[in-house]
């Protein structure tokens, strides 16, 4: 059980830090799902399964969904990097 | 007569947190740390009668806490509501938005939600009705159900719509008949939101006594606000 944990933590630190790092918004959102989906897994492992069902639904399926409007409200739903999204307004 | 109501409404706030502050336990000498977990978990399968201890203590021992965290909620869906809806001075200029900016996404995601919109619905309704035996409840539940009816209307707008005003009629009654089962304990002598009926059969879908029927009002109305909220959020902006 303790490598299962571990192997999820690296996951979830993964997935954190590529949050900040990668270059494409909409890929910044899935990948905060992921941290959500692997503390659902951590919460299922300390037995928590109540906690753990509220955090699947609403770490990863609502507040996803919330993150991918905003995206689509600000106009950041491209497959592009942000770079490319913001240069491409500069130029309009 | 607008401002002496909200003056009225004020005063009435103000009296019934002061009152609320006086009868806290800290302000009186016998202030104990609490030990209520032990007891709770030795008593809730006799005194509440649900499987699921989380339930017993959310709806039957915490039933108040339950009601804030809805007025919270409540709070939250209804101030997104009023700022991002549309204002109805702006609806001549966004009527013509509307008419190119609904088309159905890609046929990935439509098929998609085809496919698994039932599958949520059930999954959804199974954790609400479920809630007083297996892990989940109103709040799980009715985040499945907003989530599955926000993104069929997300993904396909031209056939797929959601009528505002059935959702807060449904919004409307589901908070009601939650306070409504509580004040009927009341009526009954005992404590507000009190778990009525007889405890069934233990682990039974029909047990633990009006359990199963907070968690459905629970359900219902955090489906329908987050519903709202996903739509508004959703809605076109404002162009001013």
């Amino acid at each position: 059980m303790i490598w299962v944990v571990t192997v999820v933590v690296f996951i979830m630190l993964a997935a954190a830090l590529a949050v900040l790092f990668l270059p494409n918004m909409i890929a910044a959102v899935v990948a905060s799902a992921v941290v959500s989906l692997c503390l659902t897994v951590i919460f299922a492992v300390l037995k928590a399964p109540d906690v753990a069902m509220t955090e699947a639904a609403i770490g990863a399926g609502l507040s996803s969904l919330i993150l991918a409007i905003g995206l689509k409200r600000l106009g950041y739903w491209k497959t592009d990097s942000i770079d490319k999204v913001k240069a491409g307004e500069r130029h309009d | 007569m607008t401002k002496y109501s909200a003056l009225l409404f004020i005063s009435g706030l103000v009296f019934l947190l002061m009152v609320i502050t006086g009868l806290l336990p800290i302000f009186s000498d016998s202030h104990t740390p609490m030990l209520v977990g032990k007891a709770i978990l030795e008593g809730a399968k006799d005194q509440v009668g649900a499987a699921n201890v989380v339930t017993s203590v959310v709806l039957g021992y915490r039933g108040l806490d339950t009601l804030g965290e809805l007025s919270i909620l409540f709070a939250a869906a209804s101030v997104v509501g009023l700022v991002l809806t549309k204002s109805s001075f702006n609806k001549a200029a966004s009527a013509n938005n509307d008419k190119h900016d609904h088309h159905d996404s890609g046929f990935v995601a439509v098929n998609a939600i085809d496919l698994i919109f039932p599958l949520l619905l059930v999954v959804g309704m199974y954790i609400i009705t479920h809630g007083h035996l297996t892990p989940g409840g109103g709040f799980q539940g009715g985040v499945v159900l907003a989530v599955a009816f926000s993104m069929l209307v997300i993904v396909r707008p031209r056939r797929a719509s959601i009528n505002h005003g059935m959702v807060s009629i449904i919004e409307s009654f589901a908070g009601v008949s939650f306070i409504l089962i509580g004040v009927i304990a009341l009526f009954k002598g005992q404590s507000f939101l009190q778990p009525l009926l007889s405890h069934g059969e233990f682990g039974s879908l029909w047990s633990a006594g009006t359990l199963p029927l907070l968690y459905l009002a629970v359900g219902l109305k955090v489906g329908a606000e987050l519903a709202g909220l996903l739509l508004a959020l959703n809605s076109d902006e404002v162009v001013d």
